[in-house]
């Protein structure tokens, strides 16, 4: 059994999105979705952390950093992590020009969400993700 | 006390096992310890990083292999 489904690896990035019901969370969703596909980082459930369920707790201080991505200023998904003790690295769609109710969810947008993320300061991030995504 | 492992039981989850084993040993409590491998009750506890530890159906850890002092502070509490 043990290597079948083993969920012992290094936990690595953790991404959060808000998966907000408007289009820029929507937004935020499907590009934390295509980070996780290319395994640049693993997406985990911002609601979970935000119940505080203990296993997702546990699980998320494994994480060798957390990364919010929020689809407006209201930072819902940054919020949520902050109050259950953790700092994460936060990115704002709002940051990137695009605005709740106006934003159009797409490969483009999602392409120029990732640029962004990959233009980021933070070397860790920067490490991972400025390589873009494998194409999947 | 109730002590579980959650793991589908690579060397990992061993090593948290024997480590659990010895903390109760050596703080001479009555302890139950028991292995959850089914990946479904695991996940059933929001766990998503193993080993993982669950004391009584709390998980107090998860991801890392807790060295035997880390779970005799935690069962102590």
């Amino acid at each position: 059994m043990a290597g079948n489904n083993c969920m012992c690896q290094q936990a690595g990035i953790l991404v959060f999105s808000c998966s907000g019901a408007a289009d820029a969370g929507e937004l935020s969703d499907r590009v934390a979705r295509r980070i996780a596909q290319c395994g640049q980082a693993k997406m985990f459930c911002l609601a979970g952390v935000g119940a505080h369920v203990p296993g997702m707790i546990e699980s998320a201080k494994a994480g060798t950093r957390l990364i919010t991505i929020d689809g407006c200023p209201v930072s819902c998904a940054q919020k949520t992590l902050e109050h259950a003790g953790f700092t994460p690295v936060a990115f704002n769609l709002k940051d990137m020009g695009f605005e709740k109710g106006k934003t159009a969810v797409n490969e483009e947008s999602i392409e120029k969400v990732l640029s962004k993320i990959s233009g980021g300061n933070v070397e860790e991030t920067d490490r991972n993700i400025s390589r873009g995504c494998c194409g999947c | 006390m109730k002590i579980e492992i959650l793991g589908v039981g690579c060397p990992k989850c061993k090593q948290l096992t024997a480590n659990a084993e010895a903390a109760v040993n050596e703080l001479n409590v009555q302890a139950e310890i028991s292995k959850v491998t089914d990946i479904n009750k695991i996940t059933d506890y929001g766990v998503m990083m193993t080993p993982a530890l669950a004391v009584d159906g709390t998980v107090v850890s998860a991801g890392k292999v807790l060295s035997k002092d880390e779970i005799k502070k935690l069962i102590s509490k």
